[in-house]
């Protein structure tokens, strides 16, 4: 398949976003690039969580936020009147800070997803989890126990469960929310290298804190300051010659 | 550094850690000794009646609820009325709790009254659940029944479970429902797969208060599900339960009428112990996939 370097995957288009009289988003224009791993970075507070969850439209699942604006994932309007909610979170599996296994065992916290979406076979569903979880590169750590309780897997084992829940639905992205922050660093490092590897079918957002880790990662970078988008491009141009004051200074680690 | 001033006021310090100490230590022995204390009077007192054929007889001997016999019609009519009540409670406890939490939005107008309507409900006297239960009786043409009684119970228990439900619901994380969500599940599939799992135990315990309250009521029942010394054998004839014929054996003036009332307390007692027993093993079964 040939690789379009400047294909977008997913256009935001003037997005707002309020939390009752507090304007986290303003006016955010952006186009996330393909099959790369976009990684959003910028001080606690800016707004990097709110911009992801405003991706799956988990930002409005609780009340109490205003959005205007427009998202394209495929060129479809993911707030628009047509958008069916649960089809749009499918397209995107979401890894959390802290890994949120689902009250079940191994076996089921993958085959949720596929079972809810109408997968009953049990020979299917057997062969998607041995699948993703290999994906996810937990199998040779579970095989012999796919039945017990998730919960008591490591926490590293636990966010690899989560990303190999996420992928079993067959998403088109993959959305992290500083997904490494609660893990040890060799848990980290193979979050890190599955991220990497998964970029040569999905699209990767990643929202991080950790400079480091974006500049391992990242081909493209959206620095957001106080709800603005300050300065986004190509990871390596960004990290070489910011042009905003505000991102050289926080590159530098002068605002953080 | 050795400041007099400081001194005197570390060990004021002291004396009041300690002094609290004592106080909380107290209050605790003195909970359970209550409990030890209750226990033991009432099998102490009810010994002496306690036999076989309490259990598994119905009430003989000519005297006002027998002098011979058993309550086994009280002890039937009590565990058909209370497990009656505790499943229609919990039938539409669920709803209501699964609706507040997922569907009304966080402190809407719905949600407070409703929450604000079960404190007032769950507060209201026993005796008014029996007074309105024997309007509605009287309304649909029913007799005292087991019937009548069952729904009685039921009201005074739904807003005990529905808000007990209601707690748990409320701590379970928001970010385990975002995990489901996430993977494409409506809110409903989010409800029922994997936050009722995760309440579960939660559930369980609840249902277990709403049982004890209404296996112990008296006043609910005094007028909806009468007395009869037969074990009911259809939902519209009367039925006896245990804290009714405690209270009428108490009210004999025979003596062995009046220790068959500490025997029936004792049994009372020993169905609420044997099933928190019986749901502490079942919460700990159901615990295992539980998220901490």
């Amino acid at each position: 398949m040939k690789r379009d370097e400047t294909k977008s995957h997913i256009s935001i288009r003037n997005l707002n976003v309020f939390y009752g009289d507090d304007h986290a988003l303003k006016n955010i224009n952006l186009d996330i690039p393909d099959r790369k791993i976009t990684a959003i970075i910028g001080p606690s507070g800016c707004g990097k969580t709110t911009l992801l969850k405003s991706l799956n439209r988990l930002l409005d699942a609780n009340g109490g936020v205003r959005i205007d604006g427009q998202i394209l994932v495929d060129g479809e309007d993911i707030y628009g009147k047509q958008a069916e909610v649960t089809h749009i979170r499918k397209k995107m599996g979401l890894l959390s800070q802290k890994p949120q296994v689902l009250p079940m065992s191994i076996y089921d916290n993958i085959a949720y997803g596929p079972r809810i979406h109408g997968q009953r076979k049990k020979k299917q569903l057997d062969a998607i989890v041995e699948h993703y979880l290999k994906v996810a590169g937990l199998w040779e750590e579970v095989r012999g126990r796919l039945h017990q309780p998730a919960s008591r897997l490591s926490v590293g084992q636990q966010q690899r469960l989560c990303l190999a829940r996420g992928l079993a639905v067959e998403p088109e992205i993959i959305l992290g929310d500083e997904p490494t922050s609660a893990l040890d660093p060799q848990s980290s490092q193979n979050v890190e290298r599955t991220l990497v590897e998964l970029k040569e079918d999905y699209t990767v957002v990643v929202v991080t804190h950790i400079l480091r880790q974006a500049r391992r990662i990242a081909d493209y970078i959206v620095f957001l300051f106080l709800g603005e988008l300050v300065e986004h491009g190509q990871a390596a141009e960004v990290f070489a010659d910011p042009w905003d004051p505000r991102t050289r200074a926080y590159l530098k680690g002068e605002i953080s | 550094m050795n400041n007099p001033l400081s001194d005197g006021r570390l060990r004021r310090r002291k004396w009041i850690e300690g002094f609290f100490k004592i106080l909380m230590v107290g209050s605790t022995a003195l909970v359970i000794g209550s409990l030890l204390l209750i226990i033991g009077t009432i099998i102490w007192k009810g010994l002496p009646a306690l036999s076989l054929s309490m259990v598994t007889q119905t009430p003989k001997g000519g005297y006002y609820l027998g002098k011979e016999g058993g309550i086994l019609n009280a002890i039937v009519g009590s565990l058909y009325l209370a497990l009656g009540a505790t499943a229609i409670a919990l039938l539409f406890s669920l709803p209501i709790v699964l609706y507040l939490n997922f569907y009304a939005r966080r402190n809407s107008k719905t949600a407070v009254i409703t929450r604000f309507a079960f404190d007032v409900l769950w507060g209201i006297p026993s005796i008014v659940y029996g007074a309105f239960g024997f309007v509605l009786m009287v309304f649909f043409g029913l007799r005292a029944s087991l019937l009548a009684g069952t729904i009685t119970v039921a009201l005074l228990e739904l807003p005990i479970m529905s808000r007990a439900i209601d707690e748990v619901m409320r701590l379970v994380p928001k970010e385990l429902e975002e995990a489901s969500y996430s993977l494409g599940a409506t809110r409903f599939e989010t409800a029922v797969k994997v936050v009722l799992k995760q309440c579960l135990p939660g559930i369980l315990t609840a249902g277990l208060i709403a049982f004890g309250r209404g296996i112990g009521d008296a006043a609910s029942v005094l007028f909806t599900a009468g007395f009869t010394d037969r074990v009911p054998t259809s939902l519209l004839q009367p039925a006896a339960t245990l804290p009714l014929a405690i209270f009428f054996q108490l009210g004999t003036p025979f003596p062995e009428v009046r220790d068959r009332a500490y025997a029936s307390a004792a049994v009372l007692t020993l169905i609420i112990l044997l099933i928190s027993l019986v749901s502490r093993g079942l919460v700990k079964k159901f615990t295992k996939h539980i998220i901490k």
